[in-house]
């Protein structure tokens, strides 16, 4: 009889612990505190191909799957860590020589980008001698992007100033970039002397995803693609390091199926969006014009992903290029960016930037500023004023303003 | 590769038949024998390998054994689960045999996760010239920490190896080689020390899809049975002392040059050298009867410094298993049933140091905890439920990724 009830008891007990396994896992974080997730209403077979891509924004490449052999990470996700914004510890140097108006980007010499690491048995490459200027970059949050993508030229062109005509001392005007040979254009696209506007990169030098997705595997990770099958040039080798690994590295499928990843990866969460203090600080950036460059709303034409079509998003930024000042001023020209011009970043995510830079921020395009004060601290040239009119603010004020960004 | 596959197949023919054979002759007891540890001894972990039961048919020249392992998975990371699954983790069959006096041999071959992977993890001849002289080759393993050479299931009250001996150490890591080994007693205690020269590790372990500076990457290089990556031997070597009733403690250390520096006689990089030093323990407290299992494990490599900082140059990472019986009588008809409490605690850390760049840490850790109940219908059998829980955090040390695990599992010799 003992036995009898220790074997039902034994039995009860495991089909307690069955039915309770579920509350035994750790539980999901909130929706709204993490960077992950795709845009509403995708259809499940979209839904697997974002799963595809995601698999390859995390692949680790290896030397015996084309990695380098000179590198910057070994993986998408090694710099945009969950989705995030990126650590310095993983920053990217551009560098380039440049003469007055006369600008070269020394790709016979290894530009326009460092390769820092290198794949064992192979030399790191260094700077040429011949460069002179130098810009250090973080990588950026990837949220969200579908929505960019998916805009209109006109869209970002109707916030435009470039001769500040409405006179409130910004005058964003757009990046036209010479296009990708693997570029067709869109809709969306409107040609301007041959040329298409950039509106992806830290000064809009990208005009599309896959620009960029093609131009990060080869120089950030050295992985050749059927859009760009020439391996990386090392100069300190005298010669293209081409590594064992038949070109191109990845399939046209790899890097579409990436870029599909990022346009389907959903718009970062907002948090206590109702919380007086925020909302009294969305009310002050408004006011003190910090709108006028980070702008708050646009809507999406229609779009081959039905998810993306006519959505209105809040990314916070024109995605045009302004003169930021002096202190921001790298000397770096991009398309016809130049060196002290940035495309407005935008804001979206950076309330949860801690939480994949390792729990301290690094704000701005080279992480150079800890928090929100400092970087605003940093904004000169066009937004000089802004920043002005933010130190004006009580201190009271400034804490619900920041309390706003942190709600992004 | 074919060969070697029917290879297996003809071993598994043999296995088959054997235990057909004893299907038919378990009535006659006389006639089957098995061989089970003596527990009298003292036994230490280098022991491991032949501290196992074995089942010997009469004069057969031959003794048989193996073990096997299943376990249900049901495990969740941040909200996200992948359901319920079936684990058949490992097959493993032991032959020995005594050629002739002081001579003898044993292998074990593994398949894991079905025919997933199948290795040779020990085949090696032991020579007796003398208790403190004993001369081993073949495919040996490396005796680094306990676990390497200590990893039968059967033996341990969790459903998962530690983490610190299969992802910061490679168990099960063997190599070909030769070594000494030996013991000298004294009353109540025991000196043991093994040596070995064997292949060694390659530059995978800096070089890999796992983006962080990773031992066990070289197993899968197989030709490290064949011919060592570098030319160059590695070292490990182990002193371990036991007293009777205590416990046993053992130091080891494993290294050795791991990259290629010359190919055809030219010299294309510096020697860059791996070192592993671990500290392991086994002991019973005296009354209480709990035992306490560990090891803990130092690792330096000599990463090119045009590597990535993921890679790390030191790592470090232990466990400790604390399992306290509760009860021990006769149970469902078997005589010396044992139902314990476990206990583990574990922690790796992959990469210790701070970034070039910001002079922060680095983390790349993980932290994990299993709390558990093991039933031993005898000392050859176990059944586990366990509760994993682990932290990991990345490279940054942004918020960690948690993971849970419940998992119930069954390990025995047969």
């Amino acid at each position: 009889m003992k036995k009898t009830i220790l074997v039902l008891s034994a039995l009860s007990l495991f089909a307690i612990l069955i039915a309770s396994c579920k509350k035994m896992l750790p539980p999901a974080p909130k929706d709204e505190e993490i960077l992950a997730g795709t845009i509403p209403d995708l259809t499940p077979e979209q839904e697997k191909e974002h799963l595809i891509g995601d698999a390859s924004f995390a692949r680790i490449f290896s030397k015996e799957e084309g990695l380098g052999p000179v590198f910057v990470q070994s993986s998408c996700s090694n710099c945009h860590v969950g989705n995030g914004k990126g650590n310095p510890s993983t920053e990217l140097t551009r560098f380039a020589h440049v003469n007055g108006s006369i600008i070269d980007y020394l790709a016979d010499k290894g530009g326009p980008q460092l390769q820092q690491n290198a794949v064992i048995g192979y030399t790191a490459e260094t700077f040429p001698s011949e460069a002179n200027v130098f810009s250090k970059r973080i990588a950026p949050i990837v949220m969200g992007l579908g929505y960019i993508a998916a805009l209109n030229d006109q869209a970002i062109l109707n916030n435009a100033d470039p001769n500040d005509v409405d006179a409130d001392g910004i005058s964003g005007r757009p990046n036209y970039v010479n296009p990708t040979n693997f570029f067709v254009p869109l809709a969306i696209h409107t040609p301007n002397n041959g040329q298409y506007l950039g509106r992806f990169g830290k000064k809009a030098e990208k005009v599309t995803l896959q620009d960029q997705v093609v131009f990060a595997l080869k120089q950030d990770i050295g992985i050749t693609s059927y859009f760009d099958t020439q391996d990386l040039y090392n100069a300190q080798l005298g010669n293209y390091t081409g590594d064992d690994v038949a070109d191109p590295e990845v399939s046209s499928g790899f890097v579409n199926g990436l870029v599909f990843y990022l346009r389907t990866l959903k718009a970062p969460p907002r948090r206590n969006a109702n919380d007086p203090d925020v909302v009294a600080g969305e009310k002050l950036f408004n006011q003190i014009g910090c709108v006028s460059c980070h702008v708050s709303s646009f809507t999406t034409p229609a779009s081959d992903i039905v998810a993306l079509s006519n959505q209105t998003f809040h990314p916070y930024s024109d995605f045009l290029i302004h003169d930021m000042g002096q202190a921001l001023d790298d000397g770096y020209p991009e398309g016809n960016a130049s060196g002290a011009e940035w495309r407005t970043p935008p804001l979206w995510g950076i309330g949860l930037a801690k939480d994949s830079q390792g729990g301290k921020l690094f704000l701005l395009h080279d992480g150079r500023a800890g928090s929100f004060k400092e970087a605003i601290a940093f904004h000169g040239g066009e937004a000089a004023g802004r920043r002005t009119a933010f130190n004006a603010l009580t201190e009271q004020e400034k804490e619900s303003l920041i309390k706003f960004l942190e709600s992004l | 590769m074919k060969i070697f596959t029917l290879n297996y197949k003809v071993l598994l023919i043999i296995f088959i038949q054997f235990y057909s054979t004893l299907s038919f002759a378990q009535k006659d007891s006389v006639f089957l024998k098995r061989t089970v540890p003596d527990s009298s001894k003292l036994n230490m972990n280098l022991d491991a390998v032949y501290n196992r039961p074995f089942l010997q048919m009469g004069k057969f020249p031959v003794a048989l054994g193996g073990y096997m392992e299943v376990n249900t998975n049901y495990s969740g990371t941040d909200g996200i689960s992948e359901g319920f699954s079936f684990q058949f983790r490992r097959l493993t069959m032991f032959m020995s045999s005594t050629m002739a006096k002081k001579i003898k041999f044993l292998s074990e071959l593994e398949f894991e996760d079905g025919t997933k992977e199948i290795n040779i993890e020990f085949a090696a001849v032991d020579v007796e010239f003398h208790p403190l002289l004993n001369l081993r080759g073949g495919i040996v393993m490396n005796p680094i920490g306990a676990f390497n050479q200590n990893h039968d299931g059967p033996k341990w009250n969790f459903v998962e190896r530690p983490v610190s001996a299969t992802q910061l150490l490679p168990a099960t890591w063997s190599n070909a080689g030769f070594g000494l080994h030996g013991k000298l007693y004294q009353a109540n205690w025991v000196l043991a020390y093994e040596t070995y020269l064997t292949n060694g590790f390659d530059e995978s372990i800096v070089s890999n899809t796992a983006g962080k500076t990773f031992l066990p990457a070289s197993k899968q290089n197989k030709d490290r049975f064949e011919e060592s990556f570098n030319g160059e031997p590695m070292f490990t070597g182990k002193l371990a002392v036991k007293r009777r009733r205590i416990g046993e403690i053992g130091i080891s250390y494993m290294g050795g040059v791991y990259n290629k520096y010359q190919m055809d006689g030219v010299i294309v990089d510096k020697k860059r050298k791996l070192d592993v030093f671990a500290v392991d323990i086994n002991s019973t407290i005296p009354y209480l009867n709990t035992t306490l299992i560990g090891e803990f494990a130092w690792v330096s490599v000599d990463v090119p410094a045009a590597s990535v900082q993921n890679y790390g140059r030191r790592q470090q990472g232990g466990y400790l298993d604390v399992i306290q019986p509760l009860v021990k009588r006769k149970m469902f008809g078997w005589e010396k049933a044992t139902l314990n409490l476990a206990f583990r605690t574990e922690y790796v850390d992959w990469n210790i140091g701070t970034f070039e760049t910001t002079g922060d840490k680095i983390y790349e850790h993980i932290v994990g905890i299993t709390p558990g109940i093991s039933f031993l219908p005898t000392a050859q059998t176990v059944f586990r439920l366990n509760y994993r829980y682990q932290w990991q955090r990345d490279i940054l040390g942004n918020p960690a990724v948690r993971t849970a695990a419940i998992q119930f599992g069954l390990s025995s010799y047969f």
